[in-house]
């Protein structure tokens, strides 16, 4: 049985992370899942989270992502985020900036479905902010 | 006939002209080079995404719950086109290639009887468009300000897009953009963004070896995986087609700017002939002058 697999990390602007890992912990919509080799085919989406990774080197890297999803094979594990940073170089006024937006749009927002989904999406950024970027 | 200070002074400006043109053609240049890195680097997104949506799309299959994004509004009456352009002129005939591309299209609507209604991004497509369709014109996006093209930007425009379908205002949407094939060859290219139609599997065999005919879990269910994937895809497909146009006007500013510079080179060596020409004319005028004076003696 292998024990590695390969891991990769994408942004709509630039591969971020392709390696291979021994584990990745990736903040799932329905719960934070930590994928080891031989995972069983899961597909599913992200919420604005920490995904960390456990290289083949056993070096270990955490990145921020925004949304976006995950394609899980048993060889590999295909992130496709909507924005990413490795935690280091995230910015504390782009996230301020995200945060406004999602402000912005939930003011927007009619439906209750939309204003329900927004409010959690707006949840879940705040609370990341709280975690990785102390006041 | 000009006189000999009016083509010193012509050949001077030519020069100048050429210089400029020279270094626009060297900035283009350096431009391209980033703007092809960055549609490079923007490839592997969009490739997985294809794989991924071709996965999600074969599993939820063409029911009555599938996104309205996908199968459409069922009728096309009313066609949003999105056309894509350059801010900038002087790059040779990359905006009007993909407004007449544009006009085309809108011309074989009309005729058929249907409604248009066009989105311009970038100013010059808009200034070109403004002149017979500016009642068609709904809305223009001005990325003047921004020096390179962010998922971002495609993400706002993909939002305005998807707002205005689902208040109805249009049945199918086309992208018109550039497609960056050379430096020297730029293919304006439509292509039907609403209804989404899913990458063909056939795309890329890998994902399916890779995967061996398991079945995939979703989480939460396929359905809403699916419409929340068309959205994004949407995005995506904008974004990948302002990159192509970016490295396209680029492509295209370089080799305009390249002929001008041959061009201005060409008629610097005419205006200098005939200056030097003229000159020894003069001067051949003079001598005679003195030596008949001489003789006259």
């Amino acid at each position: 049985m292998a024990d590695t697999f390969n891991f990769e990390l994408v942004s709509p602007e630039r591969l971020l992370v392709s390696a291979e890992a021994v584990s990745v912990v990736i903040p799932g919509s329905e719960g934070e899942m930590t994928v080891l080799p031989q995972h069983a085919p899961v597909m599913t989406t992200l919420r604005p989270g920490i995904v960390s990774v456990e290289l083949s080197t056993g070096e270990k890297q955490d990145f921020v992502v925004f949304g976006g999803f995950a394609d899980i094979l048993p060889t590999g594990c295909t992130l496709l985020a909507e924005a990413a940073f490795a935690v280091n170089d995230l910015d504390r006024d782009e996230f301020a900036r995200r945060v406004e937006a999602a402000r912005a749009d939930r003011e927007k927002a009619s439906g209750d479905e939309e204003v329900m989904k927004l409010d959690e999406y707006l949840n879940q950024l705040t609370t990341l902010q709280g975690a990785i970027l102390p006041a | 006939m000009p006189s000999l200070k009016d083509l010193r002074n012509r050949i001077s400006s030519v020069k100048a002209t050429q210089k400029i043109t020279k270094a626009m053609q060297m900035v283009a240049a350096a431009k391209l080079r980033r703007a092809q890195e960055a549609a490079e680097a923007a490839r592997p997104y969009s490739q997985r995404m294809g794989q991924v949506l071709a996965n999600i799309a074969d599993a939820v299959g063409e029911g009555d719950d599938s996104p309205r994004l996908m199968t459409g509004t069922g009728k096309s009456d009313v066609h949003l086109l999105v056309v894509c352009t350059a801010e900038r002129g002087l790059c040779g005939g990359f905006n009007s290639q993909i407004v007449r591309l544009a006009r085309e299209h809108t011309r074989k609507l009309l005729a058929e009887g249907k409604q248009v209604k066009i989105l311009c991004v970038g100013k010059k497509g808009f200034d070109i468009l403004r002149r017979d369709h500016r009642d068609r014109i709904i809305d223009r996006v001005d990325l003047r300000e921004v020096k390179s093209v962010g998922f971002g930007d495609a993400d706002a425009i993909a939002r305005q897009v998807i707002e205005l379908f689902n208040k109805g205002e249009f049945d199918v949407c086309t992208l018109f953009y550039s497609e960056f094939k050379s430096v020297i060859s730029q293919i304006p290219t439509a292509q039907q963004l609403i209804p989404a139609s899913a990458p063909a599997k056939t795309d890329d065999a890998v994902g399916d070896d890779k995967l061996g005919g398991a079945i995939y879990e979703y989480e939460p269910d396929a359905g809403s995986i699916l419409s929340d994937l068309i959205p994004r895809n949407i995005a995506v497909q904008i974004f990948r087609a302002l990159l192509e146009n970016a490295a396209s006007e680029q492509g295209a500013r370089m080799s305009a700017m390249d002929n001008a510079t041959r061009n201005a080179g060409e008629m610097i060596d005419k205006l200098t002939l005939s200056y030097n020409r003229q000159r020894q004319a003069q001067i051949t005028k003079e001598l005679i002058e003195i030596i008949s004076g001489a003789e006259a003696l």
